[in-house]
């Protein structure tokens, strides 16, 4: 699934990422937990959470991750969206709740990520 | 430096409770491997295991060092501390259990999933610790021949 699509199905706010539209991520994370988080991800991912430190953009230059969602109409600071543009990740901010931004990825087809053994 | 004969060794040192800069080592770590030519799925296990050896670092010592050695057969990440010591080293590798502070939790940290994930990352764990001495966590990864 495309960024592009992705940011549709989720009429979410594209922050930083506008070259990277056309990137494919085939999983998709969703936690509040970091060490879930890097139990989890997969290459080529988006990672939907609310946690909106910088430790979340730092992680996910650990784990490749393309895109980061935040969710529940929080938006994090503009250093916070800055440090991923400078690492080449894509940042959406949604109104929908975990829940239903999940729910909307899933019902379009993009499987979660299972922890890889 | 694919198939090179390279030997590298580096220290990091890692402050207690510094959270804003905590994960620079790791970072560093990640790219002075993908420099280096490592295969990029390694790169990520072993990046992932720096990251939580790292964290734990920040949230749980009283500070210690990071250091990377790499040589042309293994990647060896090791952690080390001078306190405060891990009492019950089986507990601590359980998947869940955590002594995170309220303030690690706030940010995500805390799961209780940082030494399983370091564990399922690596090819090879030694962990050791002494109450009051401090923790040597010995992080061994295989570079397979291609």
């Amino acid at each position: 699934m495309k960024i592009e699509e992705i940011r549709d199905l989720l009429n979410a706010k594209l922050l930083t990422g506008e070259d990277l539209l056309d990137r494919e991520v085939f999983s998709a994370c969703a936690s509040d937990l970091m060490s879930d988080i890097l139990s989890y991800v997969k290459k080529q991912t988006v990672l939907l959470t609310s946690l909106t430190n910088a430790h979340v953009i730092k992680m996910a230059e650990i784990l490749d991750v393309t895109a980061i969602v935040f969710v529940g109409g929080r938006t994090p600071a503009q250093e916070i969206v800055d440090m991923a543009k400078k690492m080449g990740i894509a940042v959406l901010a949604t109104e929908y709740t975990m829940y239903e931004a999940c729910g909307r990825l899933y019902s379009a087809g993009l499987p979660g990520c299972t922890r890889e053994s | 430096m694919t198939g090179g004969y390279y030997s590298i060794e580096q220290v990091f040192h890692v402050k207690a409770g510094d959270f804003a800069s905590a994960g620079e080592a790791s970072s560093q770590i990640k790219k002075i491997l993908k420099q280096l030519g490592i295969d990029s799925t390694l790169v990520r296990r072993v990046s992932i295991a720096a990251y939580e050896a790292e964290m734990n670092l920040v949230i749980h010592s009283v500070g210690g060092e990071l250091k990377l050695k790499v040589t042309p057969q293994s990647i060896v990440v090791t952690a080390e501390d001078k306190g405060p010591g891990i009492p019950d080293i089986d507990l601590a590798m359980q998947e869940g259990y955590s002594t995170a502070p309220e303030i690690a939790r706030e940010l995500g940290f805390g799961a209780g999933m940082g030494l399983p994930n370091i564990k399922r990352c690596a090819d090879r764990l030694n962990i050791q610790s002494k109450v009051g001495e401090g923790t040597l966590l010995e992080i061994y990864f295989d570079i397979k021949a291609r």
